[in-house]
């Protein structure tokens, strides 16, 4: 038996392994393993290709090309996530997507290339390619700008200009317009330089990305990593039906289907479509920063704040404490000065619980993981649904960084654009300490109702900052 | 259609439907990790790279496939290493460090 009749079997033994490794991802326990079962039979796959006849008739050419590329490219992805620091891991998930979606529309160029020069192109397989290429190159420049705004390489504010929309959709109609002539030229039906008109569809598509993603504000890239994670799952599929290869196919299927379903669940969280995500005026330039300064509202009601020793009494002589980390506390690093409170105040015998909201941090489960980098048990963080319940019973909810997500204005104020998001309650605490820079409202540009509470005290500064002084004066109450 | 191209639509359905029913159920703490281990698994094109690395040849389509594999490559294992150290925070301690005062 020809031992190359074994490869299909190794690719199949690899998708399950890729089916296992995601099902392994549902758990703290199994996902460790469960991502190395997956890696496991990704270098299974890669192996096996390397005695692909397809491969082999490459020869050297080939082999040199491969194996330098591997080197390469290996070295590049291993150095990069190694050295990431956590707080800035979204932006390097979203530059491996960009390399994963690149990878996919280079594939799907030179598969259809090498059709078109032998003449055995089909009108399918230029469809497969085309929608490759497209979606493939879109994830790929998406990605960069993406990858540009969260490190602050580019200005992470949503970028508009007048004309924008015009612009990006005849960038898009271009593109579509393009694929369709190449598939219609393939069919025998025009002529046309092909080679000049797949150039084209991928130079309209590195654009149309580009322009997609610059309008979109900095606080709603998450939800644009996810989407475009989602994008290059689909590419690779259709690259996966252009090469006839059924592993490319199950893999980027489930890559897409899990990707859209996170940037759906993402999304909801948020109260918002991903229409509105993409086209909103949502995320522009801070609306009304302005006058939001002003520690006094119209209706005579004062924001209170508070000092340090204060709040850290407050804490010292509590029962429960329910900490709520937020976006300012990644961005502030502060994760392990609040590990460092939480078990002081423990060993006071005070419990401590954290609240998380779907959306805490920069994506869904980012706050877990900067948590955990830090130390904090598994357990003691609480999903929304179960933590909610248990503000009543708080003697103290100490709110770090975190704004939108404890409106309480998403309950009861039927105008407001957060209207219906679901949020912690934590305007049901008895006391509430806000740890937050300045008044400036959230990147959903309201007003929170809850810093006008006369539960509600202020303690404002730097996340890190301000947690490290409590930690200091608890020591001393 | 080429009955290759009908067998490719049957896996991709079913995948669709696959890939809902395993992803569907992870809890949101994990989503992140998730997120990073599925696009670590799509780097699986560096397969689909290498099988057209040389597919035409001259300069420009040879430094095309190369580009591929590299890019490819780097979506595999920056992917993997990266989900890796995600979840090595989400490790169980020692069973001393987390358990000394539970529940309420």
């Amino acid at each position: 038996m020809d031992l190359r009749s074994l490869i299909p079997v190794t690719y199949l033994i690899a998708a399950v392994t890729f089916v296992l490794g995601l099902k392994g991802l549902s758990g703290p326990k199994t996902a460790v393993n469960g991502n190395r079962i997956a890696a496991a039979g990704m270098l299974l796959a890669v192996a096996a290709t390397f005695f692909d006849i397809e491969f082999q008739s490459y020869g050297t050419t080939g082999l040199i090309i491969t194996v330098a590329g591997i080197a390469i490219g290996g070295a590049a992805g291993f150095t990069g996530a190694r050295v990431v620091k956590m707080t800035a891991m979204p932006q390097m998930v979203a530059l491996f997507n960009g390399a994963g979606g690149g990878a996919a529309a280079l594939v799907s160029i030179l598969e259809l290339t090498r059709a078109l020069n032998g003449n055995t192109a089909t009108p399918g397989e230029t469809i497969s390619s085309m929608l490759g290429l497209m979606i493939g190159g879109v994830s790929f420049s998406g990605s960069a700008v993406a990858f540009g705004k969260l490190q602050g390489l580019i200005t992470p504010r949503a970028f508009k200009y007048a004309g924008q929309q015009i612009v990006t959709s005849l960038l898009f109609g271009g593109m579509i317009g393009l694929a369709l002539v190449l598939t219609a030229s393939v069919a025998g039906y025009v002529v046309v330089p092909q080679l000049a008109v797949m150039a084209g569809v991928a130079v309209l598509a590195l654009l149309f990305g580009i322009a997609l993603v610059m309008p979109i504000g900095g606080a709603d890239m998450p939800v644009v990593i996810s989407l475009l994670n989602a994008f290059t799952g689909l590419a690779v599929a259709a690259a996966g039906f252009v090469l006839g290869n059924q592993l490319l196919i199950v893999a980027g299927t489930l890559v897409g289907a899990s990707g859209t379903i996170l940037t759906r669940l993402m999304s909801k969280a948020m109260n918002r479509s991903i229409g509105n995500v993409l086209f909103g005026a949502f995320g522009a330039a801070p609306s009304g920063g302005e006058t939001a300064g002003a520690m006094r509202t119209d209706d005579g009601r004062t924001v209170r704040a508070t000092t340090v020793d204060d709040a850290a009494t407050l804490l010292a002589y509590a029962r429960n404490v329910i900490v709520v980390p937020g976006y300012g506390l990644a961005v502030a690093q502060a994760q392990h000065n609040v590990r460092e409170l939480a078990d002081l105040l423990e060993s006071r015998g005070v419990n401590v619980v954290y609240a998380i909201h779907p959306v805490a941090g920069r994506m869904p489960g980012h706050m877990n993981v900067l948590l955990a980098e830090a130390n904090v048990p598994y357990e003691k963080l609480m999903d929304m649904d179960a933590v909610n319940p248990e503000f009543p019973r708080a003697d103290v909810a100490l709110v770090i960084g975190a704004n939108d997500v404890t409106n309480p204005a998403a309950r009861s104020t039927k105008g407001s654009p957060i209207y219906g998001m679901p949020i912690l309650d934590v305007d049901k605490a008895q006391q509430i300490i806000v740890i937050k820079r300045s008044m400036k409202p959230g990147f959903a540009g309201i007003d929170n109702d809850l810093y006008l509470d006369p539960k509600t005290q202020m303690l404002f500064g730097d996340a890190k900052d301000a947690v490290a002084k409590l930690t200091a004066a608890v020591k001393a109450a | 259609m080429s009955p290759e191209a009908v067998v490719g639509l049957y896996v991709f359905i079913l995948a669709i439907f696959v890939g809902f029913e395993v992803i569907s159920k992870v809890p949101s703490t994990l989503h992140t990790p998730l997120m990073s281990g599925a696009n670590a698994i799509h780097g699986i094109i560096v397969i689909g790279a290498m099988l057209v690395s040389a597919a035409i040849g001259g300069p420009l389509g040879l430094a095309l496939g190369f580009f591929a594999v590299v890019l490819g490559t780097a979506n595999v294992v920056g992917g993997f290493v990266v989900t890796d150290r995600m979840l090595a925070m989400f490790k169980q301690k020692p069973k001393s460090a987390g358990s000394a005062e539970q529940k309420k």
